[in-house]
């Protein structure tokens, strides 16, 4: 609606056709009517005006006052979003604990193979993992360098249902735990085992075992000392030890890489990586779902 | 939409920043529309209060209400249709439809939509009823505000305010019930068995609906609702509207008996249809913000014609080209279907089509799935390539199922499900119970073939007793990209 605009007495703009002040600013020429505003919005507004310094007085509202240090004002109503947390989580824990005790009554295998609790378990593991373990082995248990694969069918300890809570539970070289998987492969090169000529060799010859182009005269070398150091633990044939968690080195598998640089990295200075043991930090139905949930990742045996 | 009326006024006292209220006393009206407006008002409410009470029976174990949200069991059931959260498009296309038709009848109608059965104007409807049953009507309830406190303006407004606020509760009382087994959660309400919820939101809505009926009403409609701004952009000047025929009504004045009509209006001035009016304004005045199209105004003024013996439609539904060619001293001439309106239709056949297919069309079974997105894909110490999948199976039917889940068009692939057999013939055979969604873990293993690193392939489940089947899309990924 076009409104002819007119100055009155007092200098204001009035529109003509309603009668009415206009707020005095132009967009694309249409001014806006000063219409009053209902008086109850007013009221309102007062409301919120009240009801912001009841909130303040009830709930935790100011911080930094004198005396009060970094804290703030508590509130009269005593609401701490720390304590609310806390008793979500306990009443998340009382809703799970009559499916967790299924789950520490029944041994990994019956989990797995009832639908019901193994549905339940991992969806139980599938999240304690995202939270306690994708950290390093990659979310779906991917892996990356020095950090196992756990989708695939390759294990270092052991793939079975019991094996993996073990190692959840006591960790790997996890000193504390006397129970912990332990193993430790000599530092060759840091710690003078083996001169730097030697270590070349042994490269050539565990680049061979695996299928990689190596120098033959190397290799020939290579094959006196890998029985005299290595073959205690990774075996005569090279494809490792469960018992001690040395690893095949005749797969396609290679935890810390598999060119020539990153074996004589490893001769030299070994690697015996670390895993901590979560018992005592999981509880242990959370433990046992997540045996489950690694096992079905796919490489469980 | 300019009008001839000049509206003028001087404005020498500075205007008020604040406006309280004018209190709207609309006076009873009779006729056509008056009469629409009271059936609309019974059958709307009857089906809002009677509708949760409706049985409806589906089965063992299945909610026997016709209509009902059951939030906890995740399910919409509407009489003979059941809708899943993953089927919410369902509600969407309802909701498309329900958009276009409001558009439909804007173009058509105007504001029809706010003048019959928006539930502000119904409720606020019934409120007036109540109000007059008890303060009687317009003059009368003008006396009664006027005058000082005395037992029968207390009574009078006591109960009055008793009844707003009985039906206040109903109202929201009826809303809860929609949500939950109705009976059940009207025993439990008064034992105290109802669920919180149940409380909280029947009292949201009895005060929402005691305040905006009883003491807001046409404030929602011309400072809360947005509608009404939309639905001036939806009308235009083929749409039948409320309209004050200013052609043939002025100009305007007072007549005595007897005396010509020639050489003036029709419009004797009478403020009738400014008293009937909800919203306490002058359908004079020509097209307004705060109109919603009630048609009162209609009825007021056709009332008065009949008694001065002029033909009545000095207030009408019209266009506004109507009146401006009849105003050239044209014929008027209305078109209905229109390009706007023809379009509005056709979509809505077209979604309401399309919501119809897919819902007499759809499984009461459904396979996803859903891959593994890390680690794409796992190579074995054999060399063999292995991908993980979520197989997600729901049965929406009321019995168990059993059924096989086979892979097709991927050559000398293996299938391998977590706590469950492979069958010779490579299947795997698994149980579903009645109306549930359940999730597998699954696993493809085969050797590499050819160098195309994704290769798609179709996931079967076949019921073993009815032989019905349905079938998922998947991937193999066998190589990064």
């Amino acid at each position: 609606m076009k409104g002819n605009l007119e100055m009155s007495e007092t200098d204001k703009e009035v529109d003509a056709l309603s009668g009415v002040e206009t707020t005095g600013h132009s967009w694309d020429g249409i001014k806006e009517l000063n219409n009053p505003l209902p008086r109850w919005w007013l009221y309102i507004w007062y409301g919120t005006i009240f009801w912001a310094i009841l909130y303040m007085i009830a709930m935790p509202a100011l911080p930094s006052l004198p005396g009060m240090g970094s804290r703030n004002t508590p509130g009269v109503l005593g609401m701490s979003d720390r304590d609310a947390v806390a008793e979500s989580v306990a009443s998340l824990h009382a809703e799970r604990s009559a499916a967790s005790a299924q789950l520490l009554d029944a041994s990994l295998q019956d989990i797995q193979n009832n639908l019901d609790l193994q549905q339940f378990a991992m969806a139980m593991g599938e999240s304690a993992f995202g939270d306690n373990c994708a950290t390093c082995h990659g979310s779906g248990g991917r892996g990356a360098k020095g950090y196992p694969m756990l989708a695939d069918d390759v294990w270092l300890w052991d793939g079975t249902l019991d094996g993996i809570e073990q190692t959840i539970r006591h960790g790997i070289r996890h000193e504390e735990d006397p129970d912990t998987r332990f193993s430790a492969m000599p530092a060759f090169g840091r710690d003078g085992l083996l001169t730097s000529a030697q270590i070349d060799d042994l490269v050539q010859y565990v680049l061979s075992v695996s299928g990689h182009e190596a120098n033959a005269a190397a290799v020939a070398r290579g094959d006196e000392l890998f029985l005299t150091n290595c073959a205690s633990c990774h075996g005569m044939d090279a494809e490792g030890s469960r018992d001690v968690g040395a690893p095949n080195l005749t797969d396609a598998d290679w935890l810390y890489g598999s060119n020539p640089e990153d074996i004589r990295a490893t001769i030299t200075n070994a690697r015996n990586s670390h895993m901590p043991a979560w018992q005592g930090r999981l509880d242990d139905a959370t433990i046992k779902a997540l045996a489950v949930y690694v096992h079905s990742l796919g490489g469980g045996e | 939409m300019t009008t001839v009326i000049d509206h003028t006024k001087s404005n020498a006292t500075p205007p008020s920043l604040y406006e309280g209220r004018k209190q709207i006393y609309p006076k009873l009206a009779h006729g056509k529309f008056r009469m629409i407006k009271w059936v609309v008002m019974a059958v709307t409410l009857g089906i809002y209060y009677a509708l949760p009470w409706i049985r409806w029976n589906r089965g063992e174990g299945i909610p026997d209400q016709a209509v009902l949200a059951d939030f906890e069991g995740e399910k919409f059931y509407f009489f003979w249709f059941e809708i899943w959260p993953q089927e919410l498009y369902y509600l969407a296309g309802l909701l498309i439809i329900g958009a276009l038709g409001l558009f439909l009848v804007t173009s058509l109608f105007g504001r029809a939509w706010c003048g019959y059965t928006c539930p502000q104007t119904v409720w606020t409807d019934l409120y007036i009823w109540v109000e007059r049953a008890f303060e009687g009507d317009r003059a009368a309830r003008m006396r009664l505000d006027a005058q000082p406190w005395s037992f029968n303006k207390a009574w009078r407004k006591l109960g009055k305010h008793l009844i707003w606020l009985v039906i206040a509760f109903w109202t929201g009382g009826a809303f809860v019930l929609y949500w939950h087994d109705a009976p059940t959660v009207a025993k439990g309400w008064f034992t105290g068995e109802a669920p919180l919820t149940a409380y909280f939101f029947a009292g949201i809505l009895t005060f929402t609906t005691y305040f905006l009926a009883g003491w807001m009403r046409e404030q929602v409609c011309t400072y809360m609702c947005p509608w009404p701004r939309i639905q001036g952009a939806l009308t235009d000047e083929n749409a039948l509207n409320v309209t004050y025929r200013f052609d043939r009504g002025e100009p305007r004045g007072p007549h005595r008996k007897n005396e010509s009509w020639e050489g003036r209006g029709d419009c004797i001035d009478c403020k009738q249809c400014v008293q009937v009016c909800p919203m306490g304004i002058d359908i004079r005045d020509g097209a307004q913000l705060e109109c919603i199209h009630c048609a009162l105004c209609i009825d007021a003024c056709d009332d008065i014609m009949k008694k001065i013996g002029r033909p009545t439609g000095l207030i009408a539904y019209d266009t506004d080209i109507a009146v401006a060619e009849r105003a050239a001293g044209r014929k008027p001439t209305y078109k209905i279907f229109r390009v706007r309106t023809m379009l509005y239709a056709t979509l809505m056949l077209i979604i309401a089509a399309m919501v119809g297919f897919g819902y007499f069309n759809k499984s009461t079974f459904e396979v996803n799935v859903l891959k593994d997105r890390s680690p794409p894909f796992v190579r074995l110490s054999s060399g063999d390539i292995r991908n993980g999948y979520t197989l997600k199976l729901v049965n929406k039917a009321s019995g168990r199922r059993h059924v096989a889940v086979e892979i097709d068009g991927l050559d000398g692939a293996s299938l391998q499900m977590v706590g469950l057999e492979t069958e010779e013939n490579g299947t795997v055979e698994l149980d579903l119970g009645a109306h549930r969604v359940e999730r597998f873990r699954m696993l493809v293993t085969r050797t590499p073939e050819g160098t195309a690193p994704r290769v798609n392939y179709t996931v079967i489940v076949r019921d073993t007793e009815t032989g019905e089947a349905e079938d998922a899309a998947a991937v193999f990924v066998q190589g990064e990209n």
